[in-house]
């Protein structure tokens, strides 16, 4: 590094053959270094930065549908955080929330973690098979939701004549019903997220040294005990990591509740991120929706404090 | 592969037993993606149930579905290689800077695309649109193609920092010496080398980009932009007696996805473990 930073630019000085004085050398050579992290920069700014301050501000004014013609969008105190906070609505929403994530990471995980597990075998095809169960993840979540809204269909869905066909009486709301929507919701989101969990942890199983399981074998130990001894602590910091993405992108999901139930029936597939849609695109209100966007961004930021961390820990 | 020796000559059995074990659970996992393809295979059926398999081959789901989602299809092509464009473009360069360059503040812009992975979408698009309509970027495919970007940018960045880190410093010596430009060193001999994680980053921001809906659906208040995602959302609307269409035309959008998973199955490997756990 040392050496880096001395002789570089002293070979440059001596090919140009111009003399600069080193300061302002330096100077020249961190500006033109700069140069290629500034777009950057000012793209994040923009696009990240900008809008989580505005969004601060904005959950202060006061949007109405005529806000995008008069641009007048006046100040109004803590006018739509009481508002959206008195409503019934966000706390069904923020229990649908928390309700979705934890569910969806759950399954997620479990099947995720299993079928890594099942794919450290040896087997004839294992390879295809593995990259194969990747498709569903790489299909556009909004149109997953809506093949899904086709299958869970209570009338005419493949999933009712199925259960139909077994005996299983075939008129699951599925869909239709507020005391099912959640949980169908969940099921289609933890389908979507399995292929993720599995890539990711089977990666990290690979990385287990083999010869720790010759010799759990060796020591004559069951295979729930090597998993548990073995496998489980030194998958950790893996799986905190799945864990932490998981929570990250199950927390702010739209697309798919919109293409499944629209946030309904009667609400019960509605979160915080579908609230804030509702809000701001659909009743136009931009401060309400501002108001439960920030809640969103706290939970998240609590969370990114865990990744960073989990984050730390795996790179060195 | 099969072994002749005596000892495990009972093995391939049990090995084939994993794999018909495999292409069970795959099965399952991927009967969704079947039953659109069957589905979309079937004459119109209305609100009828569909039958397990297509009994003749009826391309009119897939007719109709191209003159109707054709050309929201090209948008969907045209939004995400401008977007590829846009995030390479900013990416790659400042992934080389933060892997190579000893400035001050480099961590904290390290840390900070960390954290932008994590903003909610709704959130970013909230602010945006009022911006948007200051800008006059409202339905406007820069302005979508920018906002598509912004999915794939911190992870392109992420995933080529962590491979440019690995570019010898001599080699990128060698090059000032000879009295190569940062630029021309950055061209000539960093982008060549870091060819693998370029096209990795670049398929996952094709793919952020072709599946978005929700920066189509809220930067968009006209039909003039329209990708595929939100073509098929508002058809359902429209059409809910017509599956068969429908489908068709979710077929048709998921086939970027599964040509990419054939083209550049170790990319997308390497981008999903590489790009997220380091």
């Amino acid at each position: 590094m040392s050496t880096t930073t001395v002789t570089a630019p002293a070979a440059r000085r001596a090919v140009s053959g111009k003399k600069t004085d080193p300061l302002r050398a330096r100077r020249r050579r961190r500006l033109s270094q700069w140069g290629f992290i500034a777009p950057a920069v000012v793209f994040m700014l923009l696009f990240f930065g900008y809008p989580l301050v505005r969004n601060v501000v904005m959950s202060f004014q006061h949007y109405s549908p005529s806000t995008f013609f008069d641009g007048k969008a006046p100040f109004n105190g803590t006018d739509n955080w009481s508002k959206v906070f008195k409503d019934d609505l966000f706390g069904k929403a923020l229990w649908h929330t928390i309700v979705f994530t934890i569910g969806s990471l759950i399954g997620q995980f479990g099947v995720g973690l299993a079928l890594a597990v099942f794919f450290t075998k040896r087997f004839p095809l294992n390879g295809f098979l593995r990259s194969l169960i990747l498709l569903p993840w790489l299909v556009p979540m909004v149109v997953s939701g809506i093949v899904w809204r086709r299958i869970l269909d209570q009338d005419t869905g493949v999933l009712n004549s199925f259960a139909d066909t077994l005996g299983l009486g075939g008129h699951t709301p599925w869909l239709t019903s507020p005391g099912m929507a959640l949980f169908s919701v969940i099921l289609v989101n933890i389908w979507i997220g399995i292929p993720f969990n599995m890539v990711i942890l089977y990666g990290g199983l690979q990385e287990i040294p083999k010869e720790l399981y010759e010799a759990a074998s060796l020591d004559g130990a069951s295979a729930w005990r090597t998993f548990r001894s073995i496998t489980l602590p030194l998958l950790k910091p893996v799986i905190t990591v799945v864990l932490v993405l998981g929570f990250m992108s199950t927390i702010k999901i739209l697309d798919l509740i919109l293409a499944l139930t629209d946030g309904g029936p009667a609400d019960s597939t509605q979160t915080l991120g579908t609230l804030t849609y509702q809000n701001s695109f659909v009743q136009l209100d931009f401060g309400a929706g501002a108001v439960v966007g920030n809640v969103l961004i706290l939970i998240s930021a609590v969370f990114a404090v865990f990744y960073l961390r989990a984050n730390r820990s795996e790179g060195k | 592969m099969t072994t002749t020796h005596p000892s495990v000559a009972q093995k391939p059995r049990r090995r084939w037993g994993a794999t018909v074990a495999g292409a069970v659970i795959l099965c399952v996992m991927l009967f969704p993606l079947y039953w659109m393809i069957n589905t979309a295979l079937q004459p119109e059926s209305g609100l009828l149930e569909v039958s397990p398999v297509p009994h003749s081959l009826d391309l009119s789901g897939f007719t109709s579905a191209l003159s109707e989602q054709g050309g929201h299809l090209l948008t969907s092509l045209a939004v995400a290689l401008g977007a590829v464009v846009i995030c390479l473009a900013i990416a790659a360069p400042a992934a080389y800077g933060l892997a190579q360059f000893k400035l001050p503040g480099t961590k904290s812009i390290v840390f900070g695309t960390l954290i932008t992975q994590m903003v909610p979408g709704i959130v970013i698009a909230n602010a945006l649109y009022s911006a948007y309509v200051d800008l006059g970027l409202v339905n406007s495919y820069f302005g979508l193609m920018l906002a598509d970007a912004s999915l794939g940018i911190p992870f392109a960045i992420v995933l080529m920092r962590s491979f440019m880190v690995a570019i010898p410093k001599e080699v990128i010596e060698a090059a000032e010496v000879d009295g190569a430009s940062k630029l021309r060193t950055f061209v000539q001999v960093v982008l060549p080398m870091s060819r693998n994680s370029l096209i990795t980053a670049g398929l996952f921001s094709f793919l952020y980009a072709w599946s978005d809906f929700m920066f189509a659906l809220t930067l968009n208040t006209t039909d003039d932009v329209k990708p595929v995602t939100l073509g098929i959302y508002q058809y359902i609307g429209a059409h809910v007696g017509d599956w068969g269409s429908v489908m068709a035309a979710a077929v048709l959008s998921a086939i970027p996805a599964a040509v990419l998973l054939v083209l550049a199955q170790k990319y997308i490997a390497a981008g999903i473990t590489g790009g997220s756990v380091k």
